[in-house]
């Protein structure tokens, strides 16, 4: 083969520069939006609120058995349909690739989250509950202000390498052809032809920034250990 | 609804034949995938744990590299970068596979190798979950180190991990489909094939669904019918997965996080 020539790398650096900001506020508005979102979904089932519940639980059975590429293409294809119904005239509004990606991952991630929040919830030791009692809080204060912030704090770790994956599966955008990390390098390798190094960059880009990541999180992880331990 | 499925398409078969040869696809790419990365997972979790750095430094790389790419870029890597960086005449052996193999072979090993670093930490974090007496009473028994993991450690961690394993189960044939964006037609391909051809998205993507959700709801009861079967009698099971790790209030060690984000 050809030697390597990571020259043509430098000069596209700008755009591949772009793509990773794209793929880093997707990962962040996903992960917004799902957390905001999967602790609604996780309280619903908590609570057991009827017929919404079983919603609730379908909808996060469904989603977690299903491929996120599939997920994508059918919120490709039903948005547009939805929102047509929802502005009244039935045609479809076309909503373009980017909103698609950012609310399939949205909702898409809610589902996950959903799951971690609902364990940490049953995880609550039963004292807290019944100490919120007897000090006369509401549902909603207990829940704000006793509850959740306990849950957030021992799924903490999870929830972030939840977010490390979610930034990895955030390069299947690519199906919909927008210009995240992945997107720019493959668009500049059908321009330039140069494949290898634009692939291997790549790989070394999310290989660095998720490892870095995960490493973070095993860090807070041992110094939250140490706190907890009694 | 589903009756469009029934219809002939261009190439003389049915819409549903295009289906099940993509179903063919995602089945034999999940189940000769798994093998691949149960052998490769179960090695490497082994090295993870040893105290010989000559074995455990190698597979700490391999599971940080593998599992800290996305699945798409590996796929790319393999089918793209891969025959460009071996020596020429392998090379070109490889661009001579005929089409469907051609996406088939580096979609196979791309899903075995990254599974494997998926069931690597999960192995792992079964063998640390054994108490150490296992080790110490295999020691004192004279057997040598590969005796004692072949016989005494490996067996017990991997009938600990059975649950766990479910996730990964369920993860494989779900990345199964990223295989579509080298172009083999797999499940998700060929349902968005028909979407184009037909423009019945809703019954495409529907049919597809649904076979996914039988497909997940299969590997779930066949992974419990193996857990049950093979769990340690006595053994409270699994600390492995996230639920009995939070209700354990310190969470410790890797396994943790993995266990429940494996749950994809």
């Amino acid at each position: 083969m050809n030697t390597l020539d990571f020259s043509i790398v430098a000069q596209s650096w700008p755009y591949l520069w772009s793509g990773l900001l794209f793929s880093l506020s997707l990962t962040a508005a996903a992960f917004a939006i799902g957390m905001i979102l999967g602790t609604c979904l996780a309280l619903v089932q908590h609570f057991d609120v009827p017929v919404l519940a079983k919603i609730v639980r379908s909808y996060v059975a469904i989603i977690r058995s299903i491929p996120l590429i599939l997920v994508l293409f059918w919120f490709f294809f039903l948005m547009p349909i939805v929102l047509g119904h929802l502005s009244g005239n039935g045609r479809p509004v076309p909503i373009g690739a980017s909103a698609t990606a950012f609310t399939t991952f949205g909702l898409f991630e809610a589902a996950y989250y959903s799951e971690i929040i609902r364990v940490g919830l049953r995880a609550v030791n039963k004292g807290q509950f019944e100490a919120c009692q007897a000090l006369a809080l509401s549902t909603y204060h207990t829940y704000r202000h006793i509850v959740l912030p306990q849950v957030l704090r021992v799924a903490s770790p999870i929830i972030l390498s939840q977010t490390i994956i979610l930034f990895q599966d955030t390069s299947l955008v690519y199906v919909l052809s927008l210009t995240d990390l992945l997107g720019a390098a493959s668009k500049l390798a059908q321009l330039n032809g140069r494949l290898v190094e634009m692939y291997l960059v790549v790989a070394v880009a999310y290989l660095i920034i998720s490892s870095a990541a995960s490493q973070c999180v095993a860090s807070l992880r041992k110094r939250y250990a140490i706190a907890t331990t009694r | 609804m589903f009756g469009v499925l029934f219809e002939q398409a261009a190439d003389g078969q049915r819409y549903i034949d295009w289906l099940l040869s993509g179903l063919g696809w995602t089945l034999a790419l999940a189940f000769f995938g798994w093998w691949i990365a149960f052998a490769i997972g179960v090695i490497v979790g082994v090295g993870r744990t040893v105290q010989n750095r000559l074995f455990s430094i190698p597979a700490r790389l391999y599971v940080e590299i593998f599992r800290n790419i996305p699945v798409l870029v590996q796929m790319f890597l393999w089918y793209f970068v891969f025959p460009e960086v071996v020596p020429v005449t392998l090379g070109d052996a490889i661009k001579q596979i005929p089409p469907p193999w051609a996406s088939f072979f580096p979609a196979l090993l791309c899903l075995g190798l990254y599974t494997a670093s998926r069931i690597a930490e999960q192995v792992r974090a079964g063998i640390e979950a054994l108490p150490k007496g296992q080790m110490e009473a295999a020691n004192a028994l004279g057997l040598s180190g590969y005796l004692t993991y072949r016989y005494v450690i490996v067996p017990q961690a991997l009938r600990l991990i059975v649950p766990s394993l479910t996730s990964e189960v369920m993860g494989i044939y779900k990345n199964t489909s990223v295989a579509l964006t080298i172009g083999l037609m797999e499940l998700t391909a060929q349902a968005r094939q028909i979407s184009e051809a037909t423009f019945q998205t809703f019954t495409a993507f529907g049919a597809a669904t649904i076979i996914y959700l039988c497909l997940a709801l299969i590997a779930y009861q066949a992974m419990t019918l193996i857990d049950k079967a093979v769990r340690i009698p006595g053994s409270s099971a699994v600390t492995l997965t996230a639920e009995q790790d939070l209700t354990a209030d310190v969470p410790q060690g890797g396994a943790l996080p993995d266990a429940m984000e494996a749950a994809k």
